[in-house]
Formats: C-alpha cells, structure tokens, sequence
C-alpha cells in the first residue's frame, strides 16, 4: 500500500471505502499534507471522516484508491486519551518508545523532553485515574511526541473536554506544530477548531464523504488566542460553515 | 496576552493548575464535613452488625434453653457452652485446628493448580476464536456437573486420600478462574489495540503489556469466588473420602455420628472462619496489586 512515488508526507490518491456491508463511506478522496502543513477535515458525524484516518495508518485497507505515507513512526492522536490506567504518567508516555525497543535512557530522555513540551512537569507518577479531561489528553499528546512523528494524525482528539480546556489544546497544539515541524492532518466537526490550527480546512460532505470544499486559512503563526475574537476569523468561520451547511443538503 | 506568552510552554499549564485547584477546592468541602462526622460513621457502620448478631444469639439461646428440651438440647447447645466444650478445651481446639490446617494445605494445592490451568486455558482461547468456541462448552458442561455427582467417581480414579481431596478442589474453583481470566483478558479497549497495532507490537507483547494487566481486575474477581469454592471443596472432599490426614471435614463427619453437639458448632464455626479469612486475604492481595489504579477497587 505505501508507494513512495507521490509528493507530501501523507498522499491519498483516489480512495473510496465501501463497507461489507454495502455502506458506502468515502469516494474519490484525494489530496496530500506536506511537512509544515496542517490541513483538518470538517465533516457531519458520520460522514466517514475518522475512516480516512484508519485508511492513512493501515488499520483499514481501502476498496479503492491508494495511500503513501511512512508509516513506521506514525503519529495517531485517538478520540480518546487511551492511556493505560496501570501505567503512571510517565510509563504511559514512555509506551511507544517502548513498542519500538528503544533504550531505557532514551526512552527516559524522550519522555521527559515530551512532558515538558505539554506541560505535565510534575504529574509524572500520576496515575491516569487521578488527571483531568484535559491532562489525559496531554499525556496522550505527550506519548505520540516521543516518537517525533514526520506525520502527526489528530482523530477528533479534543470532543470530550470542556470548551476552555479545548481552546487551550487547540493553542498548544498550534504551538507543538511550530516547533515540531510535522505534517498535521486533524478531524474534528468543530468549525472554530479547524480554522484556529489549521493552515487549511478542507469541508467533507455527509455520506458517502467526499471533499467538497477546500479554505486556505492566511493567518500567520504562532496564533494568539485573541484570534478568535477577530472579524477575518468569524468571516472565515462563516464561510466554512457555509460550505458545511450545502453539503448537506 | 503578549506573543511571548502564549508561545511559552508553561502558560497553558498554568491554566490546567487553575482547573486542578479548582477540583481539589471543592473536593475539600465535602470531606472536611466527613471528618467532623467519622465518629458517628463509625458508629452508624458496626453498631447494625453488632445488633444483629445480639439478637441472633439471643435467638439461639432462647431455642436451645427454652424451646428445646434437656433430653434432646444436644441438637443445639447453647453459645457458651459450645465455647467452652469447642475452642477452651485445648484437645479439642488443637485436634480441629490441626484439621483446619490440613483442609487449607489441600484448598491451597487444589487452588494453585486451578489457578495454573485456568490461566493456560484462558490465554489460549484469549488467542483464537475459534479455541475459544472449541473449549468453552466443555467448560460449561464441567461447571454443570453436581460435584456430589462426580465425588465417588473421582475417589474411584484416584482414592481416598490427600489426591482425590485435591481434585475436588480444582474441579469447584476452575471455572470462575477461567471465565473471570477470559473475560479480563478480551476486555482491553478497541483503541488501545489499535494503538499497539500501529506500533507493530506482536502478540506476546500485547498479551504481556495490554491484554494481561487490563484483566487483573477480573482475575482477582474470579479469585475471590474461586478461593472460596476452594475450601468448600476440601472441606466437601475429606468429608466424603474420609482417609488419610484428618481434615474439617472427617471431624465435621465424626462429631454428627457421636452426637458431639458442642465440637459440631465449633467446626462449623472455624470452617467458616477460614472461609472469610481465605475471601478477605485475597480482597488484600486485589487492593495490593491493583488498588493504586484500578478506579472501583472495594475497601
């Protein structure tokens, strides 16, 4: 499945997906996420969005089309913060290093280094049970950055933490994608959400999905949060929502 | 806020303390009204058991002095003197001490071996569906099967003695270990998989670093039931097999046919008393090993 034949970091090239049980859910996807891009997919529930992103890891083959990506140290942000309620902060975010047989000093070094760029300093040996909403997800963030993934996937990552918490994942993650230097692909159906992080947002239609709309977002980063209080931001928001509106209909 | 600050790692965190201190404000509240009222939890938690059993003595020596009468009271004696006769009468008391040791040797073989079997084939079936289906119902069948039913058949293969004692047990606690085990170990998220998927982790991986600790909850489930099965079974065993070392069970069965009333009760007694020391042993072991995680591990 992995051709090393297209540009970008993340390319999908004509994918469909038709269920076995003849639920149609992506047609005729394609586009690419280069290094230094972030590009999110906004979409009605349902509409086949985290499938494209179990397409992009290989944990679902697709009935048409083909993707190229590395999937070797591939970076995949889940819904949920699925952190291992037996670990400790630290044994958590130490887990991917782990899978890949990395040395136990390296290991120890890339962890640390992932807990301070999310601001977990202290809460190492905290069990999952005793964080926040917001602080698992951090962790989660945390684990996947020891890996310092080329290519960083984002599958709806912040819908279960309160609208304050979110807004600042949603700063901190802008951040993580200046100074890490991935190639960003994230699913969220919050418009707001997109159009802050996003160097462009691409509009994905109800059942079977297909991108039916594509925003270059102009703003330049680091982005403060005050952004979201500017009239170009709400114009934007407006428009993407626009699109989001017609597609469903 | 400046350019400076939002690009500085810490002031998100700082926010994130905020909400953390706000929660452990009004996590405060509460328990600070507890402390006040501990006393008289303490008091509210053993003064209904205490009651209880007052009344249930109560109960006893009022049968046993009123109701029945002194030619037939060795069918009940009263309280004290199953006390004096039972645990002060230091033959007696040694004799059934002795016996309850050797029945808790044979419920803890019986419960290591179940224990062993029980993970083998758990972890088996853990690994292909299709053993799964092939065992299962064999389990089943063996979880149906009166363990009165199959004693003789069992001394019949094996004797008598300490090894029959042994089978039993392994028979009554095998399946709450297997199913129990089972169940742990296919209980890990979706996601979770997922993620060790996509980290190209092989199946002892995922079995050592996933599968078995996300079922340790459940496995210390099914050794609370099992271990207790366990002394039923040894104590069930040596009652009818009746040879060899002495256990509970062939004195339980020597005090009825002697018409030894006050030994009766006192066996009976001690026999439950392991039981609930056996139960709140491995409750211990359970808060141990996963107490510091696990979310709803009991006090």
């Amino acid at each position: 499945m992995t051709t090393a034949t297209t540009n970008g970091a993340l390319s999908f090239d004509g994918i469909g997906m038709i269920f076995p049980d003849g639920t149609e859910a992506l047609q005729d996807i394609t586009f690419s996420v280069d290094r230094g891009e972030f590009i999110t997919v906004v979409g009605p529930s349902g509409c086949g969005k985290s499938t494209l992103l179990r397409i992009a890891s290989g944990l679902l083959e697709p009935t048409a089309g083909s993707v190229a990506v590395d999937r070797d140290r591939l970076g995949y942000v889940f819904q949920d913060a699925t952190l291992l309620p037996w670990r400790t902060v630290r044994q958590n975010i130490e887990l991917l290093a782990e899978l890949h047989g990395f040395a136990a000093s390296e290991r120890k070094r890339l962890s640390t280094e992932a807990i301070e760029l999310v601001g977990l300093t202290g809460f190492e040996h905290h069990y999952p049970k005793s964080l926040s909403g917001g602080m698992k997800m951090r962790a989660s963030l945390a684990r996947t950055l020891t890996l310092k993934p080329p290519v960083f996937l984002f599958d709806e990552p912040f819908g279960a933490v309160d609208e304050i918490t979110r807004e600042h994942l949603n700063e901190e993650t802008q951040r993580l994608f200046q100074s890490e230097d991935f190639a960003g692909l994230f699913i969220t159906h919050s418009i707001r959400e997109a159009v802050y992080m996003s160097t462009k947002v691409y509009v994905m239609s109800a059942r079977p999905g297909r991108i039916v709309a594509e925003f270059d977002i102009p703003f330049s980063y680091p982005r403060q949060p005050e952004l979201r209080f500017e009239p170009d931001f709400a114009v934007l928001n407006g428009e993407v929502s626009h699109a989001l509106r017609g597609s469903h209909q | 806020m400046t350019l400076q600050e939002t690009s500085d790692s810490e002031a998100p965190a700082v926010s994130e303390d905020m909400v953390a201190g706000r929660a452990a404000m009004t996590d405060d509240v509460p328990k600070a009204y507890r402390v006040k009222s501990r006393t008289r939890e303490a008091i509210e938690t053993v003064l209904p058991p205490v009651l209880l059993g007052g009344l249930f003595l109560a109960f006893w020596y009022y049968l046993s002095l009123v109701v029945i009468d002194e030619g037939r009271r060795f069918l009940l004696k009263p309280p004290h003197q199953v006390v004096d006769v039972g645990f002060l009468d230091s033959d007696n008391f040694t004799e059934m001490l002795s016996g309850l040791w050797s029945s808790t040797k044979v419920a803890l073989i019986g419960l290591a071996i179940a224990i062993s079997i029980g993970f083998f084939l758990a972890i088996i079936m853990s690994q292909a569906k299709v053993l799964e289906r092939a065992v299962f119902p064999f389990m089943v069948t063996l979880q149906a099967i009166p363990i009165l039913a199959i004693v003789p058949l069992i001394g019949f293969w094996w004797g008598y003695g300490q090894t029959s004692r042994v089978v039993v047990c392994i028979i009554i606690s095998l399946f709450p270990i297997i199913v129990n085990t089972l169940f742990g170990l296919l209980s890990a998220d979706r996601a979770m998989h997922d993620l060790f998927t996509l980290h190209h982790a092989n199946r002892l991986t995922r079995l050592r670093k996933l599968m078995f600790p996300a079922a340790l909850p459940a496995v210390f489930a099914g050794l609370r039931i099992s271990a207790g099965l366990s002394v039923i079974g040894a104590i069930v065993g040596d009652f009818f097999f009746g040879r060899g070392e002495v256990g509970i069970g062939q004195l339980l069965r020597r005090y009825a046919n002697n018409l030894n009333g006050e030994e009766l009760l006192a066996a009976v007694i001690l026999s439950s008393a392991l039981g609930i020391v056996v139960f709140w042993t491995f409750g211990w072991l359970q808060n141990a090993a996963i107490g510091k995680w696990h979310e709803a591990v009991q006090k």
